[in-house]
């Protein structure tokens, strides 16, 4: 028992990741986490995505289920549930079965090497970004399974659209990675690495965040990526596998119920991974903003404060709408509920100004921040363009983003060069 | 105007002989259930991959025999069937209906009562552009539009519901005027309507007119020349595109469409972004239509005389409007009882969708769908 306790305990002063420390334990309990988060995250999403997207557009949104509609995601997760699962009567059953599988275990597996802090991973591979890239291309097979097993047209033609798109924004993708990875080699060293939490930890030592390194290079592959990332995921305005007023559906037009619920769960998991990824290449990952400017341990103290006090804003935002509610008595447990995820919400603030905890949350809290940021961005985008065609995608694919990123990663290249070769030789 | 045959020929309507199932052919079926066909047209797409190699439209699923009902009901009696055809804009079709029937009775509504059908025909061309902009730029991916649309039209929608108690289908003339007298305050609302209003168009064209995409998504897209135009009848804004200037509000005066000083506007290309340029700059138009008309409202009666029960004269009479989706005109056969012995509409959406397989064929599936949202049709009207 006492070894176990141990066992259990050494991992705690460990600064690596579970999984490459070998604690099996730490490691199944950080799966379990990362999945319980994701679900949280997509669920949440799932509500925000419809709350922003309508008060952009002048409506309310969800409002009925739950106060200001926070239910919903509940209650359409429980509908989807109970709904009857419908296989087309001449889809090839085991494919089309097959297909919703493989695109959420693609979704999923990437999070084990998604560094959200120096050793809060499931753990650390010397091929992270490798491995992500790798699986997260993985669902364009999925994609294609269902789109040739329910033997229909249209998911046909959205499972065309989607390959042909995913496979062609890989390549821009991969090499605005290369030239951000490139920039890892940048020690005395000169040696790269490949590693997530490597990867963050370069720009650490650097002092300087990708995005910023080489100005305006690095901005420039962040901006290839962030396009790139949003054909990858299939979103708005490259949404053309799924374009509702085209092809109904696209690929998951026969699919319903779970079997469609897996796809939306994999498809919004997607957008986190691939947001996680930009977080990591280019935006620092778990650092906190500004580390430079605002140095020391004032500053360090102050950012410290950051979650707890955002939680505390969101508790404060609960109980100033429970003030709002409508006094009616229809709508009293509605109030009570809001209030009383507002003392959730306020009590996990306080919780995080503890600095024992605090210590250990805030990577998690500053790559969550930044990732909420890139959610964000793909709901605006899905509320202000219009959705490209085909063929103008696959010029911008080709001809715009595939030179750019070539430029980008021989420039990015040569400046490394002269740098380590001639200016500190 | 050339022999129709003639004109039509170098259309090459007919899809080229091949095997039915060529190896490279895709046949899709388009709707009758689908998000972005407008209700219930159903095409029928043939298609090489993405590229459009023709296409055939199945109409009828909302035909409810309008023309027919019109032959057992009395003049009056149908006013309120033709609001169902295009129900976007039920207005445009009773004025037509309304003006029809007058002139085979040879009487003339009032000064008052022309005036108010001007501004409430007029509102109504705005609400149907604003429906045709919002849906049109949903199906080209846009959905941020629709809700603003929407939100400026309801404005429009209620100040029908103050005139005649109804929104969207609302029977608001009588043959030989108006039945209801404006309700008070009714100038000052459309007047703070068009105020409300003219920032809203320049926030619709904020929103597009110059957004890269939705350039690229409707320059040379679904083009259509103003011979073909003519050739398959088509008319409206999608014939002004073309750099047509046909409006009937100018070339046949009615109402008192000719004591107001408007544009027409017109395109050159005849592309999908021409006719949006049209329709937006027509909804300017129509406010200026809206102001005068209501600066000089004048005083009067709203009723000419006619008879309780109407017999009018043996004889037939044609009579088009410009409805805001091109020409609408009705066609009346009298033999001198209370119904009429035989009533056609020529609806403006029907005769337009004609062009949809010319302006169609090798585009891009993307392209069938903008351009189906552009010749802004009501499957209501289509049918009948």
């Amino acid at each position: 028992m006492h070894e176990i306790i141990q066992y259990i305990e050494s991992y705690l002063t460990s600064d690596k990741t579970p999984g490459a420390a070998g604690n099996m334990f730490w490691a199944l309990v950080y799966i379990m986490l990362v999945f319980a988060g994701l679900s949280v995250a997509v669920i949440a999403m799932n509500w925000l995505e419809r709350k922003i997207l309508a008060h952009m557009q002048v409506r309310l949104g969800p409002m009925r289920v739950g106060p200001h509609g926070l239910l919903q995601p509940i209650a359409d997760a429980i509908k989807l549930l109970l709904k009857e699962d419908i296989m087309p009567a001449e889809a090839d059953g085991f494919v089309f079965w097959m297909a919703p599988l493989i695109v959420v275990l693609a979704a999923f597996t990437v999070f084990v090497v998604v560094p959200f802090g120096p050793t809060h991973a499931i753990t650390d591979m010397n091929i992270g970004i490798l491995f992500m890239l790798g699986v997260s291309s993985l669902s364009v097979l999925g994609i294609v399974m269902a789109g040739w097993a329910s033997n229909s047209h249209y998911p046909l033609i959205g499972a065309l659209r989607s390959s042909a798109q995913m496979v062609s924004y890989e390549v821009a993708m991969g090499l605005a990675v290369v030239s951000a990875i490139l920039m890892t080699s940048l020690n005395a060293e000169g040696t790269g690495t490949l590693s997530m939490i490597g990867i963050v930890q370069a720009q650490q030592a650097q002092g300087e965040w990708f995005i910023f390194k080489f100005f305006p290079l690095g901005l420039i592959a962040f901006f290839i990526f962030a396009v790139a990332m949003v054909a990858e995921t299939n979103r708005a305005p490259f949404d053309l596998a799924e374009a509702e007023s085209e092809l109904t559906a696209g690929f998951h037009t026969e699919y319903s119920g779970f079997r469609w619920s897996l796809f939306f769960l994999a498809e919004y998991s997607a957008m986190i991974a691939v947001s996680s990824i930009a977080v990591t290449l280019w935006l620092g990952g778990w650092l906190r903003p500004f580390p430079n400017l605002l140095s020391g341990s004032t500053w360090d103290l102050l950012f410290s404060l950051f979650p707890g006090v955002t939680f505390l804003l969101f508790a404060a935002i609960c109980f100033y709408n429970t003030a709002r509610m409508p006094k009616h008595p229809l709508f009293r447990i509605q109030t009570i509920g809001l209030a009383g995820f507002g003392a959730v919400l306020g009590v996990i603030g306080l919780v995080l100004f503890v600095p024992a905890v605090s210590v250990r949350v805030q990577d998690i809290f500053w790559f969550s921040t930044k990732v909420a940021g890139f959610m964000y961005l793909y709901i605006w985008y899905r509320g202000t363009f219009p959705r490209y065609r085909f063929d103008q995608l696959m010029r911008m694919g080709w001809k715009v983003l595939l030179p750019m990123g070539l430029g980008v990663l021989i420039l990015t290249a040569s400046v490394a060069l002269l740098q380590q070769k001639i200016w500190h030789p | 105007m050339t022999d129709s045959n003639t004109s039509l020929s170098h259309l090459d309507l007919e899809t080229p002989e091949k095997p039915f199932l060529d190896a490279n052919e895709l046949v899709i079926n388009m709707g009758p259930q689908h998000p972005a066909t407008h209700g219930v047209l159903r095409v029928i797409l043939r298609l090489d991959g993405e590229k459009v190699l023709g296409l055939e439209c199945v109409i009828g699923y909302l035909h409810r025999g309008v023309e027919k009902i019109g032959e057992h009901r009395t003049y009056t009696m149908f006013n309120p069937y033709v609001d169902r055809m295009d129900y976007v804009a039920a207005v445009s079709n009773g004025l037509g209906y309304c003006e029809t029937v007058e002139r085979l009775l040879n009487v003339e509504a009032p000064p008052r009562a022309q005036h108010v059908r001007v501004i409430l025909t007029e509102l109504n061309r705005i609400a149907s552009h604003q429906l045709w902009l919002g849906t049109h730029a949903l199906d080209i991916g846009a959905i941020t539009p629709l809700f603003y649309t929407f939100r400026d039209r309801e404005e429009i929608l209620k100040i029908y519901e103050k005139y005649c108690g109804a929104r969207l289908t609302t029977h608001a003339f009588r043959i030989g005027g108006l039945q209801y007298e404006t309700y008070t305050g009714f100038e000052k609302e459309v007047k703070n309507f068009l105020t409300f209003f003219r920032p809203k168009i320049d926030e619709y064209e904020e929103l597009l007119t110059t957004n890269r995409i939705w350039v690229e998504r409707t320059k040379n897209v679904g083009t259509i020349s103003a011979e073909d135009c003519i050739a398959l009848g088509v008319t409206g804004p999608v014939l002004r595109a073309s750099g047509v200037k046909w409006d009937l509000r100018k070339a046949q005066p009615y109402a008192n469409y000719k004591n107001f000083d408007f544009e027409i506007p017109t395109g050159q290309n005849g592309d999908t972004y021409d006719r949006y340029l049209v329709r937006m700059a027509e909804m300017r138009q129509s406010v200026r239509i809206i102001q005068q008309a209501v600066d000089a409202l004048p005083e009067g009666p709203i009723m000419a005389k006619v008879p309780k029960v109407m017999k009018p004269p043996a004889g037939e009479v044609y009579h088009s409007i410009e409805a805001p989706k091109g020409e609408l005109g009705y066609f009346i056969v009298s033999d001198g009882s209370t119904q009429p012995y035989r009533l056609r509409v020529r609806p403006p959406s029907f005769v337009n969708l004609q062009a949809l397989d010319v302006m169609c064929r090798g585009q891009l599936v993307a392209d069938v769908v903008a351009v189906i949202g552009t010749l802004d049709i009501v499957l209501g009207e289509v049918d009948r």
